[in-house]
């Protein structure tokens, strides 16, 4: 019985000729499938196609803002175009994005496992995904709905004509896969690491997954519940959150919350563990204080269950409870200003390579810097009082979900797209592609921040004239992202046929995942490796491997 | 230089603003200096670090662990002098001077009612004196709405189940943006206003045009109306509790609890009866929820509240205290501003 060794199992090739792609043919063998990187590919069409409706939603609400009259949707349309952007880019992209995705296919790659614990279960939570994305749309067909992603009672619950209930219905329905895929996730990083691969040698991918599988695990049921209570107040008129009823709205807001901050970080960190991968990787270092980044990513799991009354300045809680979240929500920013100095303390005599998952990646820190440090503005109550609900939180939460989620996602798909499918991505488009999404984001958001300063609300279809000239470079802006988001799409699909073939390890990156060919063999591994090196040990690898390959 | 053309903030037209942008500066600096810093070391970085030829293994080094401690420990320092300057600045806006104007405002499906003590009312306008601090007692009449001053750097939410209340000195006269910053539906963004900021002598001009009495005065024949007095009379005979001097005492419950009679307290009174009874009361007040809008609560409160102060002075004289002025002297129309007696606040 032998054991691999570090130097066999980065470079044995298996000997197969079949992979998880070729393995099995017609829709029947995905639709049924239990294999994860199957289901990974299931998410990825899936939520791609949902991120281009959201993305549509937010085309059209921006060429609406470039006059200040309301002239080219009705304010229900508009109203009802910003809740289903939200709706949709939160519940059905954001949420399940590199979890769904880039977790699903690398986790058990990463732990040396065949497949997550319960391949069943992942299958189910894709259809409930699935179920729930279906009804989304068809609300949205027949008449959509206008409460803001919120669903702020007593608005959604009393005055609202559209389809409060079957939106609420649908969230509910999803929150349950997201709860499925966060149990799954810790299930297996529990239980199926493969002989030697103690938790402290972990890829932070995989802490960054466990930290967000504990949220998910553990916030998500609190939405399911409240949602529940707004779908029976709406309906059957149980006072809880009305006050109409006897019930008090504010309540709504704190149980909304207890959720949607802590959702915040299940959207967030994911995208930092792939930063950490990736800057891992283009640097050929392991990231500097390896202990404290995985550490900060369950200091940041727990210290966001306990801030999220800091959406509710304003809203009327007393004024110690609100000296109270703000202190807190200072709190949850140490651990956010570690990883991005520790990533940044990695690049020093390093080996920097600028291809474009490291551009995407550079571009991630620069973008969640500044929407982590805007968010130190509006935990100052004082200011909060000002700019909360206006364009700069809309500013800063684009800065941390688009800036940092998103941009962290197109970085692990280029990252992995050789791994996933076999093929290497165009270069020169990819990188066109990564800058212009750099440009075209700023442009769109950071004046926003200004507008909101100045006093622009949220939510508004039409607008004072004076806000117009900061309203057109934003749609501008977003002209230019849109065609960055575009780009990938094409090049991507085009690779498939006709992309370079990759080999197993076309970046010289260390990870199990690059020790088995791409795209993976049905079994992910024809041996179960056994670990005895840390997380990114790129020294050892460098001397086993003698010279780079392909970089 | 076109500068003003593109202004960094809006006009600072309350005693608050100047304190809310010197924090917004200095957040400004601290930030914005960190983040091009970081930006600056990651560029040097990966240029001078950049794979080449030669170039192609890391170094085996790590910075030292200190390093990670300083970037623990100094922000986390910075982070606890800005929460110390947020949390003193919002005390501040919080904290409501003891000579406040009233004014209440209702927030419905889509506009601003804002009502006078004197009985003046408006809608979508509010006009306020320059250099007095204004208290706005607030409720809302169907969702959750937010009333917003840009110029004067707060905002409030508006909620249907209870008053609020906020507060702002302008500093300076001119006519400026009045929002409402909580989505409400379809009309969300035509729910705006403006406030007018007068000369105090301009205000009292304004007041004195065609109120019909003040709003105590209002509330005391809605008083009449809704048969209250047959209750609470103004001796210990009636079955309800005696509402005269009662508002701002520490009144307490047949459960021996204790609660302050304030707005809020009429307010759930009048509404919901049941749900803080009077100790040595009996439970037979009748619900009004439903029966009285929001304009007619906002009467009634005023009236209890000028009652509250009658106890002390009896005859409603031109006292020093602006709320007895202002709610108390419903023979005296237009008696909306309280005599100066701040000093430092001219405008």
């Amino acid at each position: 019985m032998s054991s691999l060794t570090l130097h066999d199992v980065r470079f044995v090739e298996p000997e197969t000729t079949r992979n998880y792609i070729t393995h099995d043919y017609g829709a029947l063998s995905w639709l049924f499938t239990k294999d994860h990187k199957r289901i990974a590919i299931l998410y990825l069409i899936s939520i791609t196609a949902l991120f281009i409706l959201g993305g549509f939603f937010a085309v059209v609400m921006r060429i609406e803002l470039l006059t200040p009259e309301g002239d080219l949707l009705t304010s229900d349309t508009y109203n009802k175009f910003f809740t289903l952007h939200g709706i949709v880019m939160i519940f059905f992209f954001l949420i399940p994005s590199i979890p769904a995705v880039l977790g699903n296919f690398l986790l058990p790659l990463m732990l040396g496992a065949k497949d997550l614990a319960f391949p069943k279960i992942n299958l189910l939570s894709w259809y409930l995904y699935i179920i729930a994305a279906v009804m989304g749309l068809y609300i949205i067909i027949t008449g959509g709905v206008d409460t803001g992603w919120t669903f702020y009672t007593p608005f959604s619950t009393q005055y609202s004509n559209t389809h409060v209930f079957g939106v609420t219905f649908a969230a509910f329905i999803v929150g349950f896969s997201s709860i499925l895929t966060g149990l799954n996730f810790l299930v297996t990083i529990h239980r199926m690491r493969a002989p030697g691969l103690t938790w402290f040698r972990l890829p932070l991918f995989v802490w960054a997954m466990y930290a967000t599988s504990i949220v998910q695990l553990l916030a998500t049921p609190v939405l399911a519940i409240t949602l529940v209570m707004l779908m029976f107040e709406r309906v059957v008129h149980v006072g809880i959150f009305d006050p109409a009823l006897g019930g008090d709205p504010l309540l709504f807001q704190h149980m909304f919350w207890f959720y949607s901050h802590p959702a915040v970080y299940i959207m967030i960190l994911p995208a930092m563990g792939v930063a950490s991968e990736v800057v891992a990787a283009f640097t050929r270092k392991k990231i500097f204080g390896y202990t404290f980044v995985a550490y900060s990513s369950l200091a940041i799991a727990f210290l966001g269950f306990l801030v999220w009354a800091h959406h509710m300045f304003v809203a009327g809680i007393s004024v110690y409870s609100a000296m109270i979240f703000s202190f807190l929500s200072y709190f949850v920013a140490v651990p956010s200003a570690i990883k991005v100095f520790n990533w940044t303390a990695t690049l020093y005599r390093a080996s920097v390579a600028l291809m474009t998952p490291m551009l995407y990646i550079l571009g991630f820190i620069g973008l969640f810097t500044i929407g982590g440090v805007t968010g130190l503005f509006l935990a100052a109550i004082g200011l909060d009082v000002h700019v909360t609900d206006t364009y700069f939180v809309v500013a800063h939460f684009h800065y941390v979900m688009v800036g940092g989620a998103v941009m962290a996602y197109m970085a692990g798909l280029h990252y992995w797209w050789p791994k996933i499918t076999g093929r290497m991505y165009p270069e020169w488009w990819a990188r066109l592609a990564a800058l212009l999404v750099f440009a075209g984001f700023n442009l769109t958001f950071f004046p926003q921040f200004v507008l909101g300063y100045l006093g622009m609300p949220r939510r508004y279809h039409a607008y004072a004239p004076e806000f117009q000239v900061l309203n057109v470079m934003s749609t501008a802006g977003a002209s230019v992202l849109a065609v960055g988001y575009a780009l990938p799409l094409c090049y991507l699909l085009w690779s498939l046929w006709y992309g370079r073939p990759a080999g197993p390890n076309p970046w010289g990156a260390v990870g199990l995942e690059w020790a088995t060919s791409s795209p993976p063999p049905m079994e992910n591994f024809h041996e179960t490796p056994v670990v005895t090196w840390d997380a990114y040990d790129y020294p050892a690898m460098m001397k086993a491997m003698g010279e780079t390959q392909n970089v | 230089m076109m500068l003003s053309d593109f202004p960094l903030w809006p006009e600072q037209a309350s005693t608050v603003a100047p304190g809310v942008d010197a924090l917004m500066t200095f957040m400004c600096i601290v930030c914005g200096g960190v983040s091009v810093l970081t930006f600056f070391v990651i560029f040097v970085l990966a240029i001078k670090y950049r794979r080449t030829p030669e170039n192609q293994l890391a170094q085996d080094y790590e910075p030292p662990k200190a390093l990670e401690a300083a970037w623990i420990i100094i922000p986390f320092l910075i982070f606890m002098f800005m929460f110390v300057w947020g949390s003193w600045l919002y005390f501040r806006i919080q904290r409501v001077p003891e000579n406040a104007i009233d004014i209440y405002a209702t927030g419905k499906q889509w506009m601003w009612k804002f009502q006078h003590a004197s009985g003046q009312r408006e809608i979508n306008t509010l006009h306020v004196p320059v250099g007095r601090p204004i208290r706005i007692t607030m409720a809302s009449e169907d969702v959750i709405h937010s009333l917003f001053f840009p110029v004067f750097r707060v905002k409030a939410d508006v909620l249907p189940n209870r008053y609020k209340t906020m507060w702002f000195q302008a500093t300076k006269t001119g006519r400026f943006h009045i929002f409402c910053a909580e989505y409400c539906g379809t009309l969300h963004s035509g729910m705006i206003g403006w406030v007018e900021v007068m000369e105090p002598v301009d205000y009292q001009k304004w007041l004195a045009g065609g109120a019909e009495g003040s709003l105590a005065s209002q509330g005391e024949k809605l008083f009449q109306k809704y048969a209250c007095n047959t209750c609470h009379t103004n001796d210990a005979t009636g079955r309800g509790p005696v509402l005269l001097g009662l508002y701002g005492t520490t009144v307490t419950l047949a459960n021996n609890a204790t609660v302050t009679a304030d707005e809020n307290y009429i307010r759930e009174s009048i509404l919901n009866p049941q749900a803080k009874i009077v100790k040595g009361f009996a439970p037979v007040m009748p619900t009004f929820q439903g029966q009285v809008s929001e304009d007619d609560l906002l009467k009634l409160v005023s009236y209890v509240h000028s009652l509250g102060t009658q106890k002390t002075a009896v005859v409603p004289v031109e006292t020093p205290s602006s709320k007895n002025t202002s709610a108390g002297s419903p023979l005296k129309p237009g008696a909306g501003i309280p005599p100066q007696q701040d000093k430092g606040a001219t405008p």
